[in-house]
């Protein structure tokens, strides 16, 4: 083999200590030659206003929103305070009252058509900035957010012209204003999630997207008064949790559809209590991923790093706690932690990076207690060796084998690249176990029996079940939670119930 | 080795997923290998051909100025190359020996019976002695698949260990002929029994059947070989074979070896291309990587 590392001496000739130097030898380099998307065709603003009414509003205050992979300040975005609130509210009744549930649903399906195409025609500008605002890996961005936001529009732009086959026997109606919050983990596509459905039956919308990942959802209001939506269709307030607690407390929203964590859907739900305002919540997990015996081995190594690496772990339908069958349980760990060597972490915007950035250092540092928890609770930690960059949020891909129950890292959701293993002897152990949880949002189960699936899913307590793979998403189909996971569906024609009133015609 | 071959337990393979393989066989794709890791890795790649060529018209002529490409495969920079070996028919084993002389550039020969297998053992390992007897470095055999799809797994067995001891010196690539055998977890059982029985290189496909060499059934070997090494220690190689036909698809390949069995196969003793048109679209790959500008097809020899 030519050019080892270590063999540039000082007779060397200057092309062996340039290799030398920046090690990105196909075989002997660290690390692939940087492969950075373009960012030239990316065009953001410095400030970004409130979309209120279909025109930008001035917030009184700004705040900044920052590359979690770099510290720097991106850009700035409003903050909507109680008044600002009330205006979209407002904005959103008149469009509602006016417009929207009056147009003919064809009339609807068409402006939805439109933004899905507009997407698709710029998703490449899109999944930049949502892996510069949020940190995710622009492969992720670009290969798995973009096509399911547009998908999602085009899912539900469908269904506009349809209610009255929707429902079979009975009139759909639109329920009115909906106030939508959404989580900073799949910030466009949660937007995706809860505007096409709430669009598409006729209902307008006041959307506030998480304060770490604004940009995107701004970057959509762009496109909405691009794609000529009447005035308050779609209002686009940013703030804090402050913001977000005004809008679902406003009397003038008919409905609330919440994503995020267990203890803000809980404060949600109580604050709704007797207002007769709907809701749907979808909230935390802690899934099970459950490997059998007579699993495909390899692809169900591959299916746990999907689960538990993706997105850094930011998945509420994660697959964070794995069971393994007891006889397989060293084949499985060695072949998983080769598997995690081979990920590659740091610049989210390098086309060869798997884990990209932790979204926020709160975010950090609650992973990194939890993980305290884990050691100081007697299970043993493992991580992989990649180098962490000097800048910015970071944490390795880890796993904690020889867990209890009872362990928080086992009971709790910890929102990061954590994966608590354990073992079972028994189907019914795993069933037991996997179950033994407050949370019920997903789960996984490989085995290459066919029956077993069956047999076993439809005795897990989870809303979405995968088998043989993990975290697979389509716009038709229903996704949410049992228990402390959240309540209503998201997606497919669920997700468009959760958005209409019921009658006999 | 020194102890005889022993017939695996197959029961301890684990089932393919093909809708998982071909998943993240797919991912590998995706990666984006750029400057200094590509020109490398192309470098790299001219030193793992086996430049073949397998046809009913080939002459001695024709070996001798392919011999003359493996050893020095881009004239004006002898730091390209050479290449790993030729790969001709038995008839020409002796030609490509004269040819390649010390050059270092190994001389292979398909044998038994290629490309179908469907002669009788004796004459099959007939071939293989003729051949190493001209001089071949390395034996490429096919396997009964007709014996295989109808689950004489013993018989597969135990041809490939006569093959291993007629080969004498010589290494043995096992040709499973994946087009034929269709399936993931029929390929996983044809590797495993290969590489028990004794193969040197497990080789995906003669070039003569459809579908030749893919990422997911290269992956599936892979895999196979990795287990295989972590229970019994030996390293046996990997010859994906026909249908790689540019750099771009071999880079993949590369990155797919570096990502599941790490840079101890990234070496010509581990991993081959079996191509025989592959060779001028690394070279012209290595010379835009060099200069910044792709050079016309015509100043790069074709033999």
């Amino acid at each position: 083999m030519p050019e080892g590392p270590g063999e540039g001496t000082a007779g060397s000739s200057a092309k062996r200590t340039t290799k030398k130097a920046n090690s990105h030898d196909f075989v002997e380099g660290d690390c692939y030659a940087p492969a950075p998307e373009n960012t030239d065709h990316v065009s953001l603003k410095r400030s970004y206003d409130l979309f209120i009414g279909g025109k930008w509003v001035r917030a009184p205050k700004k705040f900044e929103t920052i590359n979690p992979a770099t510290e720097e300040v991106i850009a700035e975005v409003g903050e909507a305070g109680p008044k600002m609130v009330n205006r979209a509210v407002g904005a959103a009744r008149d469009a509602y009252e006016k417009t929207w549930s009056k147009m003919p649903g064809r009339e609807r399906g068409k402006y939805l058509y439109r933004l899905a195409r507009l997407i698709q025609e710029r998703s490449r500008e899109f999944a930049v900035v949502e892996t510069m605002d949020g940190g995710k890996p622009i492969r992720e961005s670009r290969d798995i957010d973009l096509p399911l936001v547009a998908a999602h529009f085009f899912y539900y732009a469908g269904w506009a012209d349809k209610l009255e086959y929707a429902f079979p026997g009975r009139k759909a109606r639109p329920l009115g204003v909906a106030g939508q919050i959404i989580p900073w983990n799949f910030p466009l596509l949660m937007a995706a999630w809860k505007l096409a459905p709430a669009l598409a039956a006729g209902n307008t919308v006041v959307l506030k997207p998480a304060e770490t990942t604004p940009l995107t959802a701004l970057l959509l209001a762009e496109l909405i008064e691009e794609a000529d939506f009447p005035p308050g269709v779609v209002n686009v307030i940013t703030g804090a949790g402050r913001t977000g607690q005004n809008l679902v407390q406003h009397e003038g929203i008919d409905k609330v559809a919440f994503t995020g964590s267990t203890a803000v859907g809980k404060l949600i739900q109580k604050t709704l209590a007797g207002t007769g305002k709907r809701f749907t919540l979808e909230l935390g997990g802690k899934a099970a991923n459950i490997i059998f015996d007579d699993a495909p081995i390899n692809q169900a190594v591959e299916g746990i790093v999907n689960g538990i690496f993706f997105n850094q772990g930011h998945v509420c339908c994660a697959g964070s706690r794995l069971f393994v069958q007891e006889g397989l349980v060293d084949t499985v760990l060695r072949k998983l932690k080769r598997r995690m060597e081979s990920l590659v972490l740091g610049d989210p915007l390098d086309k060869n990076t798997d884990i990209g950035a932790i979204n926020s250092p709160e975010q950090l540092t609650r992973i990194q207690g939890l993980v305290d928890s884990g050691r100081e609770q007697g299970a043993k930690c493992w991580q992989s060796s990649q180098k962490i960059p000097g800048k910015g949020n970071w944490f390795k891909p880890t796993i904690f084998t020889d867990c209890a129950q009872s362990h928080r890292i086992v009971q709790e959701e910890v929102f990061g690249p954590v994966l608590a293993v354990q073992s079972f002897r028994t189907p019914e152990e795993a069933l037991e176990k996997a179950n033994n949880t407050p949370y019920g949002l997903s789960g996984g189960v490989w085995t290459d029996k066919g029956s077993k699936i069956f047999k076993i899913t439809s005795q897990l307590r989870a809303g979405v079940l995968w088998a043989n793979t993990f975290n697979k998403f389509d716009p038709s189909s229903p996704f949410g939670g049992y228990k402390e996971s959240g309540m209503g569906r998201e997606g497919g024609l669920h997700g468009l119930g959760a958005y209409v009133q019921l009658s006999g015609r | 080795m020194s102890t005889p071959p022993i017939f695996p337990d197959l029961r301890i393979l684990s089932t393919i997923d093909q809708v998982g393989v071909e998943e993240r066989a797919q991912r590998f794709q995706a990666r984006s290998i750029k400057k200094e890791s590509k020109l490398s890795a192309l470098k790299l790649a001219i030193t793992m051909l086996d430049v073949t060529t397998l046809e009913g018209k080939d002459s001695p002529g024709k070996v001798r100025q392919m011999c003359a490409k493996a050893m020095r495969p881009l004239p004006e920079d002898p730091s390209i190359g050479p290449a790993s070996a030729v790969c001709v028919y038995p008839r020409l084993v002796r030609v490509a020996k004269e040819a390649v002389g010390e050059s270092g550039v190994k001389v292979a020969s398909v044998a038994t019976a290629f490309p179908s297998g469907q002669s009788r053992m004796k004459e099959r390992l007939s071939e293989i002695r003729y051949a190493v007897g001209a001089g071949a470095d390395e034996i490429d055999m096919v396997i009964s698949r007709g014996k295989l799809l109808h689950g004489e797994f013993r018989g597969i067995f135990d041809e490939v260990v006569r093959c291993k001891e007629a080969c004498g010196e010589a290494h043995l690539k096992v040709i499973l002929e994946t087009g034929e055998l269709q399936t993931y977890d029929t390929v996983r059982v044809a590797s495993e029994i290969a590489m028990a029985a004794g193969a040197d290189f497990i080789k995906t496909s003669t070039g003569k059947v459809q579908p030749a060499a893919t990422l997911p059934v290269t992956l599936v070997m892979l895999e196979a070989i990795q287990d295989f090494h972590d229970r019994t220690g030996r390293m046996v190689g990997m010859k994906p074979a026909g249908g790689i036909g540019n750099a771009k698809l071999a880079l993949q390949y590369l990155v797919m070896v570096k990502e599941t069995l790490g840079k101890a196969w990234l070496t010509k003793e581990k991993f081959r291309f079996g191509a025989s048109s592959l060779t001028n679209d690394l070279l012209m790959q290595i010379r835009k990587q060099q200069t910044g500008r792709y050079q016309s097809a015509d100043y790069f020899s074709k033999d």
